[in-house]
């Protein structure tokens, strides 16, 4: 037991200071995808929310694939056909190129396409919760368009999405340890390589289990937090 | 019989051909996709039913159980929820290899051999937790009258579960349930990760073999395919169980 909480020490006898840049690398990769994932997912949902109906059709087909593909298949698609896909416009200009596509960008953006069309969901139904009298209302009272979506719309919104959109993120934080297998050295991946070594994969897995454990409680305690916050001026059924 | 099937197979690769598709490389692995939509099939299909036959006591030790066994279910169903299938999956695999012997000891190594085996043991422990949170939730949301009546008609706790609540918990999740099936579809590409070979398993396969992109466009065809069938299903079920709550309304 004790040689199993040496591993674990920081310095080049353990693993310890490896597996903090694994889940630190984790840590980063969800927060870059989570802005991506709300613009797309906010565009897709507002497209659907649209009164064109090619519009609605493409938010819903974008919608339904990329729910109904696995994470890792979106992923393999995103970096090989990506790195393909490169190489061949590049391949018109200079002959022979070869572009290699950056795996954390590869999978912020194979994230962040499924976290779009996750969230599109949930932010659609909060937009819809925001009744259209307000939106009269604040032009009436003469704020510009930006204005009307800041000021009015958007604390309305965000209060009914906060619940959809913590539930999108613990998702997503699960779901980084998926671009491991493109070798990106998430925790995941660091931790493989400290199992390779020490043959103690028993120990190591249930490690990292416990960092991803310790990630989302918080991530809940946040989330508590903001969803206090958003609702501050709003009284619940049987809460205050 | 041969010869029907040939022009049968024959006509397909025809079809694919026409709409763009390499039909010599469809050639060459058309079966062993069919074969792979079969071990995601099976992999899924036994996982979701182990994993409802586990949720079942879950859900209902986290409701009447008391301080102990509430407790240990919802830590269950907390550490399930909280980390990576991925993790857990390596968790069960390599961490089985480790405990070799003792496996061998009691007579379990057989199963832990296997891939196949690890994925669905792994991804039944997995479900188990999804699914009984969504049982719990379906009753808790029953008032108390229910099991109130039923005692007064005279029916064991266990009957009142049998017969009276439980059907109505599991027609309350019923949407959830399938979300969770179509969820446990996509989640079994992972077990390619560990050398089983379903689809995606496949895929990789001959992707690593053939360098092209489109059996990935194959593959993401296949999963769609598969989640929409359940999807639609699911809503001539849901109609069909719940329709004397979509009259009520």
């Amino acid at each position: 037991m004790l040689n199993l909480i040496e591993l674990l020490s920081f310095g080049p006898n353990g693993w310890g200071d490896e597996i903090a840049q694994g889940a630190l690398l984790t840590a980063e990769l969800a927060l870059a995808t989570l802005p991506v994932g709300i613009a797309i997912g906010l565009l897709v949902a507002l497209a659907k929310d649209s009164g064109s109906r090619v519009l609605r059709g493409l938010g819903n087909l974008y919608t339904t694939i990329f729910r109904g593909l696995p994470e890792l298949l979106t992923l393999f698609i995103v970096y090989y056909g990506g790195q393909m896909l490169l190489t061949r416009i590049a391949g018109y200009f200079v002959p022979d190129a070869h572009i290699e596509v950056n795996q954390f960008v590869a999978g912020v953006v194979a994230l962040g396409l499924v976290l779009g069309a996750f969230s599109s969901e949930v932010l659609l139904a909060a937009i819809r919760a925001v009744p259209k009298g307000q939106k009269e209302a604040a032009a009436a009272l003469g704020l510009s368009g930006w204005r009307i979506f800041r000021l009015v719309t958007f604390p309305q919104l965000w209060r009914v999405a906060l619940p959809g959109l913590s539930n999108n993120w613990m998702v997503l934080l699960k779901d980084t340890s998926l671009v491991s297998v493109i070798a990106i050295s998430d925790l995941m991946r660091q931790t493989s390589i400290a199992v390779g070594v020490t043959k103690q994969p028993f120990f190591f897995y249930l490690v990292a289990c416990l960092i991803y454990l310790v990630f989302s409680g918080l991530s809940s305690a946040v989330f508590t937090n903001l969803e206090n916050r958003a609702s501050r001026g709003f009284k619940r059924v049987g809460g205050h | 019989m041969d010869t029907l099937l040939r022009a049968v197979a024959d006509g397909f690769l025809w079809c694919m051909g026409l709409i763009g598709l390499n039909v010599d490389l469809m050639e060459r692995y058309g079966l062993r996709f069919l074969d792979g939509v079969w071990v995601t099939l099976a992999l899924v299909g036994l996982s979701i039913l182990f994993g409802a036959l586990i949720a079942l006591p879950l859900a209902v030790a986290r409701v009447e159980g008391g301080k102990f066994l509430s407790r240990a279910s919802f830590t269950y169903s907390y550490f399930f929820r909280g980390t990576p299938l991925l993790a857990q999956t390596f968790l069960v695999y390599y961490g089985a290899g480790q405990f070799r012997e003792q496996l061998t000891d009691i007579g379990l190594w057989w199963f832990f051999r296997d891939a196949f085996n690890c994925a669905v043991f792994t991804f039944t422990l997995n479900t188990a937790a999804y699914q009984s949170e969504i049982l719990r939730g379906g009753i808790q949301t029953l008032p108390a009258g229910q099991m109130e009546a039923a005692q007064a008609l005279g029916l064991s706790r266990f009957n009142a579960y049998r017969k009276v609540v439980l059907p109505q918990a599991i027609a309350i999740g019923l949407r959830p349930l399938g979300n969770e099936l179509v969820l446990m579809i996509k989640a079994s590409a992972i077990a390619s990760v560990i050398t089983v070979y379903d689809l995606m398993g496949v895929t990789r396969l001959a992707f690593s073999r053939s360098y092209d992109m489109e059996v990935y466009l194959w593959a993401a065809a296949l999963y769609l395919i598969m989640v929409e069938i359940v999807r639609r299903v699911w809503d001539v079920l849901e109609r069909r169980l719940n329709r004397h709550l979509l009259l009520s309304r």
